[in-house]
């Protein structure tokens, strides 16, 4: 329950950003540098005056964005292998598992470095790689679900009365194998948030100006010992982002685990 | 026991060939070539010198001729020399490199294991309560903090305000002159920050799956009887219930593994540790191609050999699971 307030709050504030502060997140004030947190900068300003409040409402839009569309990428491939693998069988279940053992055995930040760094920097790029590294886990869960789906009654009954294969996967089993898919999507977005802030911090990912809660956290390494405001602020944003899904997604996980609820 | 160790051995040998193609792709679908790294910003070389030195790297041929090349000299573990101007052969940077990465991890995997397990029991055995909604919080925070900002809050901490602990690499200046004693005591010094960080971002998985797997083999009907019997609780949680829960973790102690390699890059980063990690992420940032290669299939190998110890240790930990005839 608090996890979803937060989240809620977080989309709010992302959405609603320019409304809640005066500052513009890239307007440079060379009078007013490395300010500490007062009434006028809740946060303080950064290395090039700009109001770190302002930024941290900024990132979060970048932050919420990456985790989605990553999520999004990640759920959807892993769901399309999970469904032809559980459901097929065969061949085409081995050859999809095998390639999903492998893609297990990376590192999967060496993978996501090895080609984000090779890119220009993007945000979409971002997203895109961050997916791409993350729908193994998605893969085998639809899979087991569709494995013990595809005997059931109701599906021998749809394929009885001629049902297209298609048809069956679409209307009677993909329903039924989503609701696992679910809680690992919600960790899923946590860990996006979590990679996309590693990449910006290591200076590959969201490229400033625009402002990323990792990118602002570069500068904050620099001035560490004199501005404690621009490293405490963004990290914090991060962690309580990460908690609210990680409790958002353990409710998920009580809610549905029948198992547990004894 | 023996055939089912031959068969899981013969099932490596398609998935390294995987993983090699699966590099192969990755780094050659990339738009951009080292060879333009290399020389753009220099006016001096023509576009004749650009042509050998592709041909020198054999960066002219057809991919698939490339990888065939590739995937005979990595059978010797040949991975070619480095782009960097050292030229040395890659796989001698990387052997220098793999004990500091795998030293660390598994001491953050000792140390994990040895905290998760009893906050897991406890959390399990005390479900619900406010002890275990405390240590959930706790692993959790662990999980949520980012490892870089964790890190660099506790270096300007420990490190520059209260100057307890020394913020970067292995061993001080001239820490060789040291006795064993105090040279073991700067090495622990310099390894006290980056271990608990990894270990603390760590914790939330095993210690979230110890209390789910205890939770589940608590409820089970031998559990119940065990307690009829009258057997101290501390007899039932700790010789019953803890062994079968044990048995799964073995198995996430082995799929942990590429994380943790993965995790390296940022603490060996941000403490400047010679390890696998940092020297991941400065090939990265220079395009050695070679090097970086070499470290994706070195690291996913090494995965696969872990996994393969990981299932031989739940086979062997487990009479419940006989491999007759494989």
């Amino acid at each position: 329950m608090i996890g979803g307030a937060i989240v809620l709050l977080l989309f709010a504030c992302s959405f609603f950003a320019p409304f809640l502060t005066p500052y513009d997140p890239s307007h440079l004030d060379a009078w007013h540098v490395l300010l500490p947190p007062s009434a006028r900068h809740w946060f303080g300003t950064d290395e090039l005056g700009r109001d770190v409040l302002t930024r941290v409402l900024y990132g979060a839009r970048v932050s919420l964005k990456v985790g989605f569309v990553a999520v999004g990428i990640a759920v959807f491939i892993g769901t399309a292998v999970g469904l032809v693998a559980g459901f097929y069988g065969g061949w085409r279940d081995s050859l999809l598992m095998r390639l999903v053992d492998i893609m297990l055995c990376f590192p999967t930040f060496f993978l996501i470095l090895a080609v984000i760094a090779m890119l220009e920097p993007s945000i979409w790029y971002i997203m895109i790689i961050i997916g791409l590294t993350g729908w193994m886990g998605v893969a085998r869960l639809v899979r087991a679900e569709v494995l013990t789906l595809r005997e059931r009654e109701f599906v021998l009954a749809a394929r009885g009365v001629g049902a297209s294969d298609l048809r069956i996967i679409v209307r009677h089993i993909l329903p039924n194998a989503l609701s696992p898919v679910l809680v690992t999507a919600t960790l899923g977005v946590a860990g996006a948030i979590l990679t996309e802030s590693a990449l910006s911090f290591l200076g590959i990912g969201v490229q400033p100006p625009t402002p990323s809660w990792g990118n602002i956290l570069t500068a904050g390494k620099e001035y560490i010992e004199f501005a404690w405001w621009l490293s405490l602020f963004p990290g914090l944003a991060i962690l309580v982002t990460v908690l609210a899904y990680n409790l958002v997604g353990e409710g998920l996980r009580d809610a549905l685990d029948p198992r547990l609820n004894r | 026991m023996v055939p089912y160790l031959l068969k899981r051995i013969a099932m490596l040998l398609p998935l390294l060939l995987g993983i090699t193609l699966i590099t192969f792709t990755v780094i050659h679908l990339a738009p951009g070539e080292p060879v333009e790294m290399q020389t753009a910003m220099s006016p001096k070389i023509t576009a004749e010198t650009r042509q050998r030195l592709r041909a020198y790297y054999g960066l002219d041929r057809p991919l698939h001729v490339q990888y065939g090349l590739w995937l005979r000299r990595i059978v010797r573990l040949d991975f070619g020399r480095s782009f960097a101007p050292d030229n040395r052969p890659v796989m001698d940077k990387i052997k220098e490199r793999i004990p500091v990465t795998l030293s660390l991890n598994l001491i953050a995997l000792l140390l994990e294991f040895g905290v998760a397990l009893p906050i897991g029991i406890l959390a399990a055995v005390r479900r619900n309560s406010l002890l275990d909604k405390g240590l959930t919080l706790f692993v959790f925070l662990g999980f949520a903090m980012p490892t870089f900002w964790l890190a660099l809050l506790l270096m300007y901490f420990f490190g520059v305000k209260l100057e307890w602990l020394p913020i970067s690499g292995l061993h001080s200046l001239g820490s060789n002159k040291l006795t064993a004693g105090a040279w073991f005591l700067d090495l622990a010094k310099h390894l006290l920050l980056p271990i608990g960080v990894a270990t603390f971002g760590s914790l939330a998985g095993l210690s979230r799956y110890i209390r789910s797997t205890m939770l589940e083999v608590i409820g089970q009907d031998y559990i119940t009887t065990a307690r009829a019997k009258g057997l101290s609780e501390r007899c039932v949680i700790l010789k019953h219930a803890l062994r079968n829960a044990l048995l799964p973790v073995i198995t996430l102690l082995g799929f942990s593994l590429p994380g943790l390699i993965g995790g390296s890059v940022i603490f060996e980063t941000i403490f400047a540790i010679p390890g696998m990690g940092q020297l991941f992420f400065m090939g990265v940032m220079a395009r050695d191609y070679p090097l970086v290669m070499g470290i994706l299939v070195i690291g996913a190998g090494l995965t696969l050999v872990g996994n393969l110890l990981a299932d031989l240790c739940y086979s062997l930990a487990d009479p419940r699971i006989r491999h007759g005839g494989g």
